[in-house]
């Protein structure tokens, strides 16, 4: 099991969870297998030929798996993985967080 | 005596010093020789001289410099008083600004990594807020507080009571009033001294480049993917840095982009996502204080690129959990494909942005 970190602007698809458990020995894999379990971040992370949307980033322990091997990067046993979207961020006005 | 390439060491009180002392000399008061030593004489091998007004705290500090592995240390016997009464050369000290001598910046003025050259840096320096709102009133606040010498404001909005639960540059009786005029009139109730430009319009593709030309440091408080990768890019195509956050309810991220140096909005994420994917923050709301904290950790960031000191968020983003207590960070890369700075970038044209 890896412990996967929900961005806030993801949790409602995880019932409001900090972080989700799931298991895969690479990074895709392990998206797979959270999507399984929270269907709902199915569109939110990955295309529809499976790939990871260009405004989703994945770290595995603190770097970005694009600069690693992407998807077919091995999570080793210690593995803490963080799931980061582009985040507008503010009260939605156009200008002024 | 005094060999050249000997470093000359005054230990003495600045206002000892102030009264006049040795062209080429270094100010170590006694109490920080120990510390500061090193700075002044990083070589321990050359040769090292030292006075202070008659002799014996310069005795006291070459003990101390030998004491730290000093080989070649000379106290001038007599000090800087035989010195003057033998009618050899010294100087009153060089002119310090103005700005050295203002009891409004003294806690600034005393640590050697600001002192009176950086604090003139400040005054002399140009910051623009995109937005002065949640991100940009603590920042605007604390950089006038700090002396940075003008101060642009973009925003096109008025003050809103809803605004006031964390836009603190603002206040009760301005709902309704320009947010640049309202923060102007704070601004200059703290700090008279800094001159404050306002822009009352919103950052499109066809300002920007009129809007962030000329300053140093751009503070990105916007909150849409639009003015987000605007602003990017045309700060890109200026090489001018920006000190980039974003806020959600109960999280902030932070990360400074210095063009070409390390990474841009664009190598993060090249496209912003489709509009039915992009949560609107109004509806999830933000904790106040947590764009309060993050404005600040901006206006943080943009002092120490202005001063060039310590290590800014640069190929860093900070990630900050209110509700943990927990600051995490991640790398970030430059992205050699970016199309925003990468290898053959169309420098020159806009960027389309999705949505």
């Amino acid at each position: 099991m890896t412990s996967v970190r929900i961005p806030p602007v993801l949790r409602v698809h995880v019932d409001g969870q900090k972080e989700v458990d799931a298991t895969g020995g690479t990074v895709g894999e392990l998206l797979r297998d959270l999507v399984g379990r929270h269907p709902g971040l199915g569109e939110q992370l990955l295309t529809a030929d499976g790939s990871l949307h260009r405004f989703v980033n994945i770290y595995l322990n603190g770097q970005d798996v694009r600069y690693l091997a992407g998807l077919d990067t091995s999570i080793g046993d210690r593995g803490s993985v963080i799931i980061l979207p582009a985040m507008a961020g503010g009260s939605g006005r156009p200008t002024g967080v | 005596m005094i060999a050249a390439g000997a470093v000359l060491i005054d230990t003495r009180e600045p206002h000892e010093w102030n009264a006049g002392h040795l062209t080429g000399a270094t100010l170590i008061p006694p109490i920080d020789v120990m510390d500061k030593i090193g700075q002044a004489a990083p070589d321990r091998d050359k040769p090292v001289v030292v006075y202070c007004a008659s002799g014996v705290r310069s005795m006291r500090a070459a003990l101390q410099m030998a004491a730290l592995g000093y080989r070649n240390v000379s106290s001038v016997a007599g000090g800087i008083v035989q010195w003057k009464a033998e009618g050899r050369a010294w100087q009153m000290p060089e002119e310090t600004p103005a700005i050295a001598r203002n009891p409004r910046y003294a806690r600034h003025l005393v640590m050697p990594e600001v002192g009176p050259d950086g604090q003139q840096r400040l005054a002399q320096s140009r910051v623009l807020f995109i937005g002065a709102g949640g991100l940009g009133s603590p920042g605007l606040l604390y950089l006038a507080a700090a002396g940075v010498g003008t101060l642009g404001i973009v925003d096109f909005d008025v003050v809103d009571l809803s605004n006031l639960q964390r836009q603190v540059v603002h206040a009760d009786n301005r709902v309704g009033m320009k947010k640049t005029a309202s923060a102007t009139q704070t601004i200059n109730a703290l700090n008279p001294d800094v001159e404050v430009v306002t822009y009352d319009e919103m950052l499109t593709e066809d300002n920007v480049d009129r809007l962030i030309a000329g300053y140093d440091v751009v503070i990105d408080g916007t909150d849409t993917f639009e003015t987000r990768y605007t602003l990017n890019d045309a700060a890109v195509r200026a090489a001018i840095p920006v000190v980039h956050a974003s806020v959600f309810r109960f999280e902030g991220q932070l990360s400074v982009f210095v063009p070409y140096e390390g990474p841009c909005y664009r190598c993060l994420y090249p496209t912003p996502p489709p509009p039915e994917l992009a949560p609107g923050c109004s509806v999830a709301g933000v904790l106040g204080v947590v764009p309060g904290v993050m404005g600040l950790l901006q206006a943080t960031e943009a002092i120490k690129v202005l001063l060039r000191i310590g290590d800014p968020l640069v190929g860093r983003l900070l990630i900050w959990d209110a509700l943990d207590g927990q600051f995490s960070e991640v790398t970030l890369r430059r992205d050699p494909q970016c199309p925003a700075c990468g290898q053959g970038a169309a420098v020159a044209p806009a960027l389309v942005v999705a949505g």
